[in-house]
Parts: structure tokens; sequence; C-alpha cells
């Protein structure tokens, strides 16, 4: 039975149209995008816009000694210059943690830096100019004095305090965490054969095609700010700039425009872009901040940087008995508000052995701080590193007992009917699907004959292997993700559903689109629930001032958490057109249903009436309706998954690779990914955000990293030095789906944005030491660049 | 990244090209195809107060068969040379080395002479113009001189041309039919700047090599044309011996500085790997191949 059957939209109380959820349906807004005609904040302009430029600090770690703005001030269209201490009389400081995560600590910051700058990128004064290009040459005109400081860029200095970035904190630890089963140094001492290995995994960042921005727009005559910002979470910046601006909540709206991708980077609160928000009202005008992409790479939130020693100890007949870890990962000078520098460490405690039957399991994860630029959650936070630290060693210990690592994974994968499923940790799972992805793996990517190819291969010195990645996923987070620790942003969801005069549907949502398709999602669900046509839907999401409250889009929750909230929203709806229809028709209410944009008859689908026609009487002929009924032709509805914290979702991915073993290059030859999050609404839609997470997760395995120097300087922050993945490297990304849909919901959907980016960066490092294997070779240390394959080849 | 500000000219003849650069020295900046200059410029890593744009000068593009030499004029697009039927035949060197550079769009706007003026040790054109000796026009105050593009490269960024001189044209002696060429490259993504690269030249007589031309890119402060390895090589069966010889000339002949991600041992290394598998291709008749290493 596929999911599609199981939907709730064609069950008892259906609507006669079928069709669009789990349909490959084009999304009505490419046609916008792609003939240029999309707004991004860089398109806005307002009258009096001025533009803010900011001089960041070129240091790592320095003291402000003194600053001179005076020739700045003289130079052509500058408006005003403004340094921290002024910033702060109108813009409260901020503290990133979160009291769920025990212990976390950080020190305040500041939009602008105030006595000392902690990283290279850290901005310290704003010039407001009349253009971009009079900002940046008044810039160079700024004059500071600076007394530079020891740069604490090491993270095991930072674990050894050697020295105390934040002196009033003791050390550098912002967060530590530890989960201990109990016993496991017995089961390990017993253990047939326990395998260690320790990975390294590099900083790297998202790289959107439009870099941040932010346009504040005050207005002094009734003391409000409008905010169009580039924004995955509207609401929570709402709130934000209501609380630290000091602007009741009713005198602010922010609005997301189109968004040119996002990734996690967008979700975070910024201190350039409070900075502008404040000198929005210090100046009673509309100011812009447009990152450039060098200061992109300084500025927006990094990510990852762990490294992360393994031990599994499993039995000769190859069982997994448990995982030990110890995760050491590097966030910066501040852990970054409001969601905190400390979850990626702590998803890679939750996470890792994640996959596997297992009855014991300690790991310890401690986050410290550095003078490089702050990380924070990008795509599939910790996901990445569990993953990759539980496949790694897993294939370790497969080839340790000579087991083919599939026939390994078959072995240890939670089985299918072993649910609802508890780990040790107190992981609850409700229903996952390991060994039915893993047999659809298996089968898609023709494994034994890829086997077959590889010894071929090796006997005429060509090193081709194989790597698997199983992964599980943490999608649809409820409010046990922010909310319980105290962080002012929704877990839950709201959409309205509004049937016009025209028989047009109007669909106001609070999750928000970054272009991967949200709307097109909503639309969907919205047509099917309602009985009504695809092209007569219009979706509006992105504007705190007409959509309903929420959480906006990260943690792969659009389309669980929102769409449920449309599927809910659009049932109600439904059913008060049915109302209005029997009063119109005087007749009974059941013998009615909706379907393809009219009334029919239920029994012989005959049209009585089309929703037009029925809009048309409900708004502006109600005086022909019986008395004392009123049409409610609007409705919303609200959805938090409540059952579980998290629907995690499960999926397997594999990487065939051929190694160059005189030159270190990876070839990529092909990448399978078979997942499973629950009810798929629209196939393409899910497959683009697969294959743009792989491409993400091999931008991690093969190509992404910020290199810094040892005095904290940032050496490649621009697009000809930092690599990202580009077509031309990329394989054939084939992919399938296993649909488990949940129960918590009537639309049975989890997440699907981080299954490519968790699972690909393992598949790729385990194909490539299994290419290695003949040679004794591995390599461990992410991004697996040529000369680090030559390196563990012994031929450098 | 916004430039700075520059006052703009565009002359319509080379003459008047250079009356501004005589007056504004090395205070002006030339500029083409602008493959490199913009992006300098928006990084205010380059703040000229002229801008020199001879990008519409007549008779400065185009490609030419002049007796035994085809003739390049300056302004001619990495595309042009790419697509060029007289190049593909005469110097089919360039034919093979063009879809290395950069991508399609960028390989559109950026020039020849652009990339010979910038002397980037790590583009493609320098190093096959010393592999091809070609001969490197440029035009002064003064007049017109040649020259050979071995003797025009001096240092990192450093080359024979002054503030005050323009390149017209790049020459390239035909290469005769008997005599096979090979461009190699390794580069992590397609455009990007080789790690390392070679161009490399040969006549293959009775399985022996004559002729023997070598350049490498990305392996010193300049392109480098591999003398000591072009000795080793020079008459000779490329078997084993004497491509380990040929190897180890390279230490002598190359002086690679380390890149972010690449150590200067491990591009000798490549340059090695590269050395082989190029012979190897050119044995093997493989002229026409263009795909990297």
């Amino acid at each position: 039975m596929s999911a599609r059957d199981e939907l709730p939209v064609q069950g008892a109380e259906q609507t006669l149209t079928r069709g669009h959820v789990g349909s490959p349906d084009p999304r009505p807004n490419a046609r916008r995008l792609l003939q240029g005609r999309g707004v991004y904040i860089d398109d806005l302009r307002l009258p009096r816009l001025a533009h803010v430029v900011f001089l960041r600090s070129p240091h790592a770690h320095a003291r402000i000694v003194r600053v001179d703005s005076s020739r700045a001030r003289q130079a052509p269209g500058v408006i005003a210059i403004f340094d921290g201490a002024t910033i702060a009389q109108v813009c409260k400081p901020w503290v990133g943690v979160l009291a769920h995560l025990k212990g976390i600590r950080s020190p305040t910051q500041y939009p602008l830096a105030m006595e000392r700058a902690c990283w290279q990128g850290e901005p310290v004064i704003a010039v407001v100019a009349q253009t971009r290009a009079q900002g940046e040459d008044a810039r160079d005109l700024v004059e500071i004095e600076w007394e530079t400081l020891p740069a604490l860029v090491d993270m095991d200095d930072a674990l050894a305090g050697n020295p105390v970035l934040h002196p009033e904190l003791g050390d550098n630890i912002c967060f530590q965490r530890e989960v201990d089963t109990g016993g496991i140094d017995q089961v390990f001492a017993q253990a047939d054969i326990v395998v260690e290995e320790t990975f390294h995994f590099g900083r790297h960042t998202g790289v959107c095609p439009e870099g941040r921005a932010i346009l504040a727009d005050y207005n002094a005559a009734e003391h409000s700010l409008t905010v169009h910002h580039a924004t995955q979470a509207p609401h929570m910046m709402h709130d934000i700039i209501s609380r630290h601006l000091d602007i009741p909540e009713a005198n602010v709206r922010v609005i997301c425009h189109d968004v040119g991708g996002a990734y996690g980077i967008k979700v975070h609160v910024y201190p350039d872009e409070m900075c502008t928000a404040a000198i929005a009202m210090l100046l009673r005008r509309p100011v812009k901040f447009q990152a450039d992409r060098m200061e992109s790479f300084v500025s927006d939130i990094h990510a990852r940087e762990h490294k992360a020693t393994v031990r599994l100890a499993a039995t000769k007949d190859g069982r997994i008995l448990g995982f030990d870890l110890h995760d050491l990962t590097a966030i910066g000078p501040y852990s970054v508000y409001p969601r905190t520098s400390g979850i990626e460490g702590n998803q890679v405690v939750n996470l890792t052995g994640g996959p596997y039957r297992h009855s014991h399991y300690r790991a310890r994860m401690q986050a410290v701080f550095t003078n490089k630029n702050v990380t924070c959650q990008y795509r599939a936070v910790g996901h990445p590193i569990a993953v990759a630290i539980t496949e790694g060693i897993v294939d370790l210990a497969a080839q340790r007992l000579n087991i083919d690592p599939a026939e390994f994974r078959r072995r240890n994968l939670i089985p299918d009917d072993a649910y609802p499923y508890a780990f040790p940790s107190g992981i609850r799972f409700e229903k996952l699907s390991h060994h039915q992805c893993l047999e659809r793996l298996l089968a898609l990517m023709n494994y034994e004959g890829l086997r077959a190819d590889q010894a071929q291969a090796r006997e005429r010195g060509c090193y081709r292997g194989i790597g698997l990645a199983a992964m599980i996923e943490v999608t649809n987070p409820s409010a046990a993700f922010y909310g319980v620790g105290g962080a002012r942003i929704s877990s839950q969801d709201g959409a309205t559903l509004r049937l016009e005069p025209t028989g047009a549907l109007t669909v106001l949502c609070s999750v928000t689109e970054q272009g991967q398709g949200t709307e097109t999602v909503f639309a969907q669900i919205a047509a099917d629930t309602v009985g009504i046509s695809m092209d007569k839907v219009r979706v509006i999401t992105g504007d705190t001032a007409t959509t309903p409250y929420g959480g906006g889009t990260w943690g792969s929750r659009g389309a669980g958490i929102g769409g449920e909230a449309v599927l809910q929203s659009g049932r109600a709806l439904r059913a008060n057109i049915l109302e209005a229809a029997a009063a119109i028709l005087a007749c009974d209410r059941a013998t009615l249903e909706v379907a393809n944009d009219a009334i029919v008859d239920r029994l012989s689908l005959r049209p009585l009436l089309t929703l037009a026609e029925l809009g048309r009487i409900c708004y502006y002929r109600p005086d022909t309706l019986p008395p004392g009924f009123q049409s409610e032709l609007m409705v919303t509805r609200h959805y938090v998954p409540r059952d579980y914290a998290f629907a995690f979702t499960n999926g397997i991915q594999a990487s065939w690779v051929e190694v160059d073993t005189e030159t270190g290059f990876v070839k990529l030859l092909g990448h399978w990914c078979v997942e499973d999050c629950g009810t798929v609404i629209n196939p393409l839609l899910v497959d683009e955000q697969i294959r743009g997470g792989v491409v993400q997760g091999i931008g991690a395995a093969l190509f992404e990293e910020c290199c810094y120097d040892d005095a904290g300087q940032m050496l490649n922050a621009h697009l000809g030095d930092y690599l990202v993945p580009m077509a031309g490297e990329m394989p054939d990304i084939v992919c399938a789906h296993v649909q488990t849909p949940t129960h918590t919901s009537e639309l049975g959907a989890k997440g699907a944005g981080e299954a490519g980016t968790a699972g690909a960066p393992a598949a790729v490092m385990n194909a490539i030491n299994d290419a290695l294997v003949p040679l004794e070779a591995r390599v461990t240390a992410q991004p697996f660049t040529p000369e680090r394959i030559l390196a563990a080849l012994g031929r450098v | 990244m916004k430039p700075s500000a520059f006052d703009y000219v565009r002359p319509s003849s080379v003459d008047e090209a250079i009356a501004h650069l005589e007056q504004f020295g090395d205070r002006a900046k030339v500029i083409a195809g602008g493959q490199t200059l913009m992006a300098t410029l928006n990084m205010r890593l380059s703040a000229p107060e002229l801008l020199v744009d001879i990008g519409r000068i007549p008779g400065l593009s185009g490609i030419e068969v002049r007796g035994s030499l085809v003739s390049i004029g300056a302004l001619t697009t990495h595309r042009e040379i790419e697509r060029s039927a007289l190049l593909a035949r005469h110097v089919p060197l360039l034919t093979q080395a063009a879809p290395h550079i950069a991508h399609a769009a960028i390989r559109n706007s950026g020039t020849i002479g652009g990339s010979i003026a910038f002397a980037d040790p790590a583009a493609e054109w320098p190093a096959c113009c010393l592999a091809l000796d070609a001969v490197i026009v440029i035009r002064g105050a003064g007049g017109e001189r040649r020259v050979p593009a071995r003797n025009y490269f001096h240092n990192l960024y450093e080359t024979d041309l002054s503030a005050t001189e323009i390149i017209t044209a790049i020459e390239c002696p035909i290469t005769p039919p008997a005599r096979r060429s090979v461009f190699l490259e390794l580069a992590r993504r397609q455009g990007d700047y080789a790690i390392v690269g070679l161009a490399l030249l040969a006549r293959i007589d009775a399985d022996k090599l004559h002729e023997v031309a070598l350049a490498f890119v990305g392996a010193g402060p300049t392109p480098m044309l591999a003398t000591t390895a072009m000795t080793a090589l020079e008459g000779r069966t490329p078997d084993a011996e004497t491509l380990h010889a040929a190897r180890e000339a390279l230490t002598r002949d190359l002086d690679p500085g380390p890149d972010l991600y690449t150590s200067a041992a491990t591009k000798r290394h490549l340059a090695g790997v590269l050395l082989g598998r190029a012979i190897a291709q050119l044995m093997s008749g493989g002229d026409q191949t263009h795909g990297t290493a």
C-alpha cells in the first residue's frame, strides 16, 4: 500500500478531487523567478533610502584603542557614522544561551564591537551613506588604532584554556554534555573486537546565492519599524526586533520577499542586521544592508569544525554492542543568539549510532570558544558529523571482521518491525524503515554488479570504492527543540485559507519560502483538501502583518508542520463551503461535495453550483441567504507536533568513486539516496531537496573549508579560493523513496531537507576508504583534498 | 565590493592609448576583457586613477596566418581561440588548452593579450607561449618591438612589458603536423586555476622524442620552461629510465610555491605524474584529447 492511498484527504470525509498531493507538480513561482521578476531585498528602492556598510575587524582578537572618523565624516555622501556605544544605546545586547542546554554560557554580545573585537569580520563601525560605493569610500577613511591580542584559533588550545578568551567565564567551555547508559567500560573490555578512529571535520559555511540582507524602515510618526528581511523566521525576528529595539510588538512588521537560499544561514540574529535596524531608528529613515560576498564569508555563520574520537565494540559474528564518543567542536567567540552554538554538538551526541540496535552508549561533547567567526546551525545541523562518525566506524568494524558492509548493516540496523523503539539514551522512534531502504538502495545501485566491477578494476590498477551511509534525521521539531529552553521561537504554525468571491483560494501560511518550493506544496495540499484546482490557489508567506503566527522554515519543518496546518485549515474551509452551499441550494449538506471548483451532488457528481457563484452570493448577495445564516469563507488552523519531540526520518545513501592514486583526485561515478520522509507531497521537490543536499554534503566531503591561519585570518574568503561544489564534478544522483507516514499528523509528512547533506559526506568518505583498502590507506579528515589522499597513500 | 573611483577613457587607437599611459604611468591600468581586473577593482586590490579601455581599438583582434606564423591579436578572446579552425590546424596546443580556461562565459570576455600582460603563472596562455616559443608583439611610444616569450616573463607578475606599453599581438610558429602537442592540467573543479599543468610538444621519430618543448603551469613564480627535463627527453625513447631522469630533472626546473590546499612537495609530485601522463598521451597520438589528466 502506498502512502498516497493512506492520505487522509482521500479518506472517509474525502474530497473528490484527487491527485495534487503526491504529484510532481511544477512550482508556479518558478516562472517569475526564471524571468528575473523575483523581488529580493536589494531590488527594493524606497524614498530617502540610505545604505550602511560595516568596517569589520581586520584582526582575530584586538582591543580598540582609538577610532578617528573625522575624515570619513567629510567624505561625499556620508550621512552618519556609528560606533558600538552609540548603537548600544538603542539596541539591547543579547546572550546566546538556552535553559535546556544545561550549563551553556556565552558573553554578552553587542551589535557593534564595544572595546574589543573577537573575530576577523566582527562589525566595529557602521558607515551610512547615500550609496553603497560612497559608504565603502568613506569606510576606507576611518582610522582605528588597534592593540592586537593573542588569537585563540586551535580547539585543543581552547580546551586547555590557553589563553582564556573571556576571563569572566573562567575557561573557554561554552557547553558540554555527557550521556552514559552505564557499564560501557566492561562491555568494551569483554567485546570480541573494539575499533577506534578519530575524525576531523573542516569548518565550512552555507553559500547563499543571495547574501544576507535587511532593509529597515522606521516611521517616527507612529514609532513603527517595517523590516524587509531575507530571513527564514520572520516572526522570530519580529519578536527580537520588538524587544531589543524597544518597539511595541504591534508596531513592528517583518516582510520576507523572495529569499535567495538560506540553508540555516538566515535563521540567526546577526549583529550587523540588528545594527541596521537600530540605525533606521536613529536616522528616522529607511536603511539597507546587503552583505557582499567577501563579508559574507567572515560574518555569515560557519558550521562544523569538529574533532571526534569514536570507539565501537562488536561481537565476532558482527553484532554491535555499543558506541563510545568524544566530540570537540570550536564555535567562535560567541554562542549565536537565540538558537545557541551548542545545538550542533548536542545533535552529534543525540544522533551518533542512531540507525543501529545497540545496548550501550557513552558520549561526551564539548564546545569551546575561539577567535574565529561564530558557528551555528547550518543545514543538517550535527547530522553530517554524527553520520560520518557512525558510518566510518561501522565500516571499519565490518572490515576488521571481514564482513561485507551491506551485510554488516543488515545485521545491525534496527529491524523494521521493532517500532516504537527507544534507545538507552532516551531517543524515541515512531516508525522507521532502515531495512526497506537498504534493500531498495542495493537493488537501485546494483550493489553486486558494482562489487564485481570494483574487483575487475582493481586487477588493472584502478581503485574504485563503494560507500554506504545509513542515517536518521531530526525533522518536524516540537517545542522540545527551542521553546522549552526559553527561546521565543514558535514550534507551531498556522494557515489561513480564504475563498475569494471568484472562487479563487488564498492561502496565508507562517512557514516561509526560500526557493525550495514550500508554497507549491501548500498549494497542492490546499487544492486537494478544498476541492479546487491548483491554478486558482495563491499562496502568501513571509509577512508578519498578514500571515498566522509561526516558526518559519528551519529544521525540516515546512511541509510536515506548515503542510498539516494547511490541511486542517482546508478541511475546515471545505466544511464551511458546504454549509453555505446547503443554505443556498436549500438541501441537506450531506448530499453535497466540493470537486473541481464546484459544489456537486455527492452521488452523481453532477455540478450544482460553481464556487464562483457561491462566492458571489455569500459576499455580494447575503441578503438572499436564509435568515440567521452567516457564511465563514475564511478559516485559520494551527498545528504543532505533540506526541514526539521530533519526527525522526531515516534513509541511506551510497557513493561510488574512483580514486586516482597517483594524483589523489576523486572522481564521483555515482550517488544514490533512498530515504523515507513519510508522505511525499511533491516528488519533484523532494528529489530537488535530496539532490541539493547531497551536493552540499559532497562539498563538505571534497571541497569546502574555511581555511584560517595561526593568527585567525580566514585565508579563502572569496569564491575563487573557497571551493563550492560545481555541476561539472557532480555525479548523477539517483533518488528513491520509501513512504512511512507519521501518524502524528493526518498529512503524514516528515521533513526531507536534511537527508542529502546528512549522509553524503559519510558515503563519499566510506567510498574513498573502500577504494583504498588494498593499499592499506584511510582518510578521516574532511575535506578529502588530493594532498590528504596522497599523504594517506604515503606518496607525499 | 564597489571599486574606488577612477577616471575612464576609451581610446580609438593604440597611439592614443599609449599617450594616456605615458601621461599617467603606473597610475593607469589597461583594461581589455576585464577577466582579472574587474574582480581586483571590486575587491579594491587595485585602485587606478585612470582606466584605459582598449577593447574597441580596431585591428587588435583576430587570428591570421602570416607565412610560418599565426598571429593572434591581443584582443582575441579565449573563446575565439577555442573555436578557431585555423588554430586547430596550425597550433593545436592552443585549441587543447583553451577549454581549461575558466568557464565559457569568462572565455567570452577574457583575452589572450590580457592573460600575457597579467602573466599569472597559474594561467594557461603564458605556459603555452613558452612551449611554442611564441613572440609577444609590444607597442610603446618608441614603436613596436618583438620579445620572445622565453625572455618575457621575469618574475611573479613581472614581465618585459612596461607601464606605458601595450601588447598588440602574439605570434606563434605554426606547429608542423609531425610535431604533436598535449596540454594537461590538474584542477579540483573544471575551470579553476590548476594546481599544476603542462604544455608539451615533441616530434616522434622511430619512438624517439625530438624538438621537445615542455612548459609548466602553476609550478613557479612564472610559467616554467622545463629545460633540464627537455634535454633529458631529447632524442630518447621515453622508456622508464628516461622518464625517471626527466622527472628527476623537474626538481631543478620547477620552483612551485604552496597554495591553500597543496604543498610545494605535492605540486612537484603532481608535476612528475603529469609529465608521465603527457608523454604517454603523446606517444599514443592523443593530441586530439582535451580532457584533464
